[in-house]
């Protein structure tokens, strides 16, 4: 009888070893998330744990932005059975606005405005300020453009018709 | 009443709508909103709060740089009004034509090292700068 048992026993070894063949290593999914987490903007590295296919991830984001990509980036990773998302959000780091030098400005809103023929564009230290007229429709394209060349400030006196 | 509470659902918005590296401040009278919107519909919904809060953008309270997120070596549209896109040798209007691309045409974003000029290449091979603004992430 024990002697059957053994067999029993190694048998049920032998026949489980081809199901732990097709299953996806712990490790080999922590590879994959590891790497899949790199483009995340976070404060320092995010780290993956893996336990039997959970994914835990550690770590700072740099925003809430950042940490609902968390768990896309990993969660379709074969082997993958649910995602862990740990992660806080770091304090935002306040940066002081960029304004643009008078010259490279005054051509950027030359460049802006171009299309829009009836608005005149100035440039005074810094301050943006459009005068003449415009289509409503064509408004916001236009505040679009001269909000991105990074004025101090956007004065429209532009009449809309 | 503070600028950020003037401008609140603006703001609110872009947090909800995943715009990332948002950043909010205020300077002198005038507050700076800028981060990467996820998509030109994100950004376009941006603006139309801002409409909605000062119409006609008369306040010169506000400079709104939220522009969507374009990746080097991605695919980009053209959103022109309806005209064609020039492609011009290098970045700036007064620069000779090279090329055009069609509006609603997808073309390659190849680099944004200039903030308002990328470079960009047509299907055709044509290759130069193209005014940033009327470019915006193609729908993957």
């Amino acid at each position: 009888m024990k002697k059957l048992l053994a067999i029993a026993a190694v048998m049920a070894i032998v026949f489980a070893l081809p199901a732990c063949k097709s299953k996806v290593k712990d490790a080999d999914i922590q590879k994959s998330a590891q790497s899949a987490l790199a483009s995340i903007p976070s404060t320092g590295a995010l780290t993956a744990d893996v336990k039997d296919g959970i994914v835990t991830v550690n770590g700072e984001v740099k925003d809430a932005a950042a940490q609902a990509s968390v768990e896309p980036a990993v969660k379709d990773i074969k082997g993958v059975k649910s995602v862990v998302n740990n992660t806080t959000i770091a304090a935002p780091v306040v940066e002081t606005p960029v304004i643009t030098a008078d010259d490279p400005l005054t051509k950027a809103v030359q460049d802006a405005v171009k299309d829009n023929a009836g608005v005149t564009a100035q440039v005074n230290d810094g301050v943006v300020t459009l005068t003449g007229t415009i289509k409503k429709a064509d408004l916001p394209k236009l505040m679009q453009k001269i909000n991105a060349t990074r004025p101090k400030k956007v004065e429209n006196k532009l009449t809309v018709n | 009443m503070t600028l950020q509470d003037k401008y609140k659902d603006l703001i609110d918005s872009a947090k909800a709508s995943g715009v990332s590296g948002l950043q909010v401040r205020e300077q002198e009278g005038v507050l700076y909103v800028d981060g990467d919107a996820p998509s030109g519909a994100v950004k376009d919904q941006l603006w139309s709060l801002y409409d909605k809060i000062d119409p006609n953008f008369t306040g010169g309270d506000l400079v709104l740089n939220v522009n969507a997120k374009a990746v080097e070596g991605s695919k980009v549209k053209v959103v022109t009004k309806s005209s064609n896109l020039n492609i011009r040798k290098g970045p700036g209007t007064d620069q000779p034509i090279v090329g055009k691309a069609a509006h609603g045409e997808i073309i390659s974003l190849i680099n944004k090292s200039n903030e308002q000029w990328w470079l960009v290449r047509t299907n055709d091979g044509e290759e130069g700068y193209s005014y940033a603004q009327y470019l915006e992430p193609a729908d993957n």
